[in-house]
């Protein structure tokens, strides 16, 4: 009985931290940066908007696998024994590291900020070490184990040190002026890279959310992106700065109905190793279809989106086209894509 | 056409698919003639290696005919018979140049998702998951190989499929394992795992002028093939590795240590059963058992070479061990293309012969039971061979 109320509280929780989460990304204004695709299936039903932080899902996921094997742990301590091949004399052990799994993953659930919870795990990683270690001095003194245990001693569970680190890094949200910036090596000649660049029809080959670029001169020119539902979102942009092999920068023309702006530098890597290519691309997504175009473009962690353009640049530089798997054969009605490659291609 | 395709945890099955097509203009078709079951798709087959879909067609150690060549490609042409490398490789990339394949900078269409993982994106590989590219692989009648010129080695002399097919993967792999180990007259190399990879390896030792090789499994078929190669062998469910390796090397320990085992790794005692909990719970993607070991058992300054496969994130891994004892790791994905030439030449020598390692032969059409023998090493079973 005790069990199933313990069941019911995660599922309880694990929504609740959602939701706080969600009100504290609208609480700054902003979105919450970090999160990614993978982080989905972990919640079919979060909206974009309120995504969660990367670092918040692999906590997130840490505490109900935590919680769900512990629980398995916990209740068929036997079975889970025998489905990993160990006698049952060490149930006792299983069933330890069930109650520990359970309480550090209800804790990071229950939590806002879960980051004391996820070092109380790392705590219980040097609980199990001891019992270990323990196991091992009890045992037939052979060299090797006592050494080898005596060497574990001295590690901890990485996942969880990363996971507490990044969340006591804090989370990064910006307000609804949106700069991103990537950077990227490039091993052709800056000159060559920048002729590819200024030739402003070439970007949709690289820049997934861009139809077509119409050049009207040589400082004006027409943009066509991808809107909601094969719709498209058109405007002007004017070149704003020009300096040949070094720079280019541009922006949407007074009152368009995207405002962006974007730059990109070509610097010589050290030892002549190529190009260092850095992008710098600024938003500030306007509401409704417009606005919701922009966050499609951006994706669920728009930094890396500015990065996947850069390496498809670099791709089609360095190879003569970007690198694709669409169209190949797979057992599944959709012949290619999938979950994470269509996050990427919206 | 027919392929082999994974569909979940211990489900794989062979379906319909679409025959593939020319994508990129470096790419060429090839119709398979024999491709062979890795160990390293053991940790797809039990689902340990995230970002696999279900549909996705396995396999990336075969051989064929080309069938179709995209406009860029120079250097082959239809009708050349094959062998296919399994990283995927641009040629034109700051690490393909430097002759770092399985770095390669532009074929993994999916990077930033291994840079979640990884900090950086290793090359594309053929049928190993979406982290590293999703592409479709070679257990299957045709296939799509990119970058033709730089994946391929073309076979001209007579020699049989079986002879040559393991460029694709598992040869270079053993090699380059102990390339990596520095191997200086005299030297003593351990191997952890007898599985195809570590047969190779232990080959490959004695080609770059090791003294003396000690294979460890608990397989007696294994064991035994590792013997055929000249190894002495340890059973790690009947004598302790370590002690037993400081009784033949007189206390100094084996000169380089290789883990050829990776992630699924098995051994007595507890630890062992510590491990599965942890991989079990999700705190830890790999067991690194066979690492371990390998890392205490080095001697002082020594190498620990890795080809096993690791997908993740391990744990209790004894690094004052590696820092107190001045150990060199050297691992990677193997820079497969580097070696196909060479290798091909050393089969052309008679210095070895490949084939030894096939224990088995099946149609494509039986693939699925294929990697359920080979899963449960039923029948001493080390290498199958398909045939379409
Ligand atoms: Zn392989
Ligand atoms: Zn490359």
């Amino acid at each position: 009985m005790a069990r199933r109320s313990l069941k019911r509280t995660v599922r309880k929780t694990a929504h609740g931290t959602r939701d706080n989460a969600q009100a504290a990304a609208s609480r700054t204004g902003g979105r919450i940066m970090g999160s990614h695709a993978s982080g989905e299936s972990l919640h079919p039903g979060s909206s974009r908007n309120g995504s969660l932080s990367q670092e918040e899902m692999w906590a997130y996921g840490l505490g109900l696998f935590g919680i769900g094997l512990g629980l398995a742990e916990l209740m068929v301590p036997r079975r889970l024994a025998r489905m990993i091949g160990a006698p049952s004399r060490h149930d006792g052990l299983v069933r330890a590291m069930g109650l520990r799994e359970i309480a550090s993953g209800v804790g990071i659930l229950t939590q806002r900020a879960p980051a004391a919870a996820v070092w109380s795990r790392v705590a219980g990683d040097a609980m199990d070490l001891a019992c270990l270690g323990a196991a091992f001095m009890s045992n037939r003194s052979q060299r090797g184990r006592v050494a080898l245990a005596t060497a574990a001693v001295a590690g901890a569970t990485l996942l969880d040190m990363i996971t507490a680190q990044q969340l006591s890094r804090g989370i990064e949200t910006r307000n609804d002026h949106m700069s991103l910036t990537a950077a990227l090596i490039i091993d052709r000649p800056q000159q060559e890279l920048y002729r590819h660049w200024r030739e402003l029809t070439n970007l949709p080959t690289f820049m997934k959310h861009l139809v077509r670029i119409e050049v009207q001169d040589d400082r004006r020119s027409h943009w066509v992106a991808k809107g909601p539902a094969r719709s498209t979102v058109e405007w002007d942009a004017e070149i704003t700065e020009d300096r040949p092999h070094e720079c280019i920068a541009w922006r949407s023309v007074e009152g368009s109905t995207v405002d962006h702006a974007g730059s990109v530098r070509f610097e010589p890597a050290s030892g002549g190793r190529g190009t260092i290519v850095t992008a710098e691309m600024e938003y500030r997504p306007p509401l409704g279809t417009v606005g919701a175009a922009v966050s499609a473009w951006l994706g669920e962690d728009p930094s890396h989106t500015v990065k996947m353009d850069l390496r498809r640049f670099k791709q089609v530089m360095e190879t003569g086209e970007v690198i694709t798997t669409e169209g190949q054969p797979a057992g599944r009605v959709e012949t290619t894509s999938w979950k994470y490659d269509r996050a990427i291609k919206r | 056409m027919k392929a082999n395709c994974w569909y979940g945890k211990q489900d794989m099955r062979v379906v319909d698919v679409p025959d593939p097509n020319i994508l990129n203009k470096k790419d060429a078709i090839v119709k398979v003639s024999s491709a062979a079951i890795c160990g390293s798709e053991l940790h797809l087959y039990n689902g340990f290696v995230p970002t696999m879909e279900q549909g996705d067609v396995m396999g990336h150690e075969f051989m064929g005919e080309i069938v179709e060549v995209g406009p860029e490609v120079k250097q082959r042409r239809v009708g050349d018979r094959v062998v296919v490398a399994f990283p995927i490789s641009c040629g034109q990339c700051f690490f393909c140049k430097k002759e770092l394949y399985s770095l390669c900078e532009n074929t993994n269409p999916n990077a930033w998702m291994a840079e979640k993982f990884f900090g950086h994106s290793p090359a594309g590989i053929y049928g190993y998951s979406h982290l590293t590219g999703g592409f479709a692989g070679g257990q299957a009648e045709y296939v799509r190989v990119p970058f033709a010129d730089v994946g391929t080695i073309k076979i001209e002399n007579g020699f049989s499929d079986e002879q040559v097919l393991f460029l694709s993967d598992i040869f270079p792999t053993g090699y380059m394992a102990a390339e990596q180990c520095n191997i200086q007259p005299g030297d003593t190399v351990a191997i952890w795992g007898c599985g195809p990879v570590g047969q190779f390896a232990i080959r490959s030792a004695f080609l770059l002028g090791a003294e003396r090789v000690i294979a460890i499994d608990r397989f007696p078929a294994r064991l035994q093939m590792a013997r055929n190669g000249g190894a002495d062998t340890i059973d790690y469910e009947e004598t302790d590795v370590y002690d037993t390796l400081m009784q033949l090397t007189g206390g100094r320990g084996p000169d380089s240590c290789m883990d050829a085992v990776g992630l699924e790794a098995h051994m007595p005692g507890l630890l062992y059963y510590y491990d599965r909990i942890k991989q079990a719970m999700m705190s830890e993607s790999d067991r690194p058992i066979a690492l371990r070991q390998a890392i205490m058992a080095c001697r002082n300054g020594g190498t620990v070479s890795i080809p096993g496969v690791y997908g993740a994130l391990i744990d209790k891994m004894p690094m004052g061990a590696v820092m107190n004892k001045a150990l060199t790791i050297k691992t990677g994905q193997t820079h497969c293309q580097r070696y196909l030439k060479p290798l091909l030449d050393r089969i052309a020598h008679g210095d070895i012969d490949p084939s030894f390692v096939v224990t088995h032969r099946m149609r494509l059409a039986e693939a699925p039971q294929g990697f359920d023998m080979f899963n449960r090493k039923q029948d001493g079973c080390i290498k199958i061979v398909m045939t379409p």
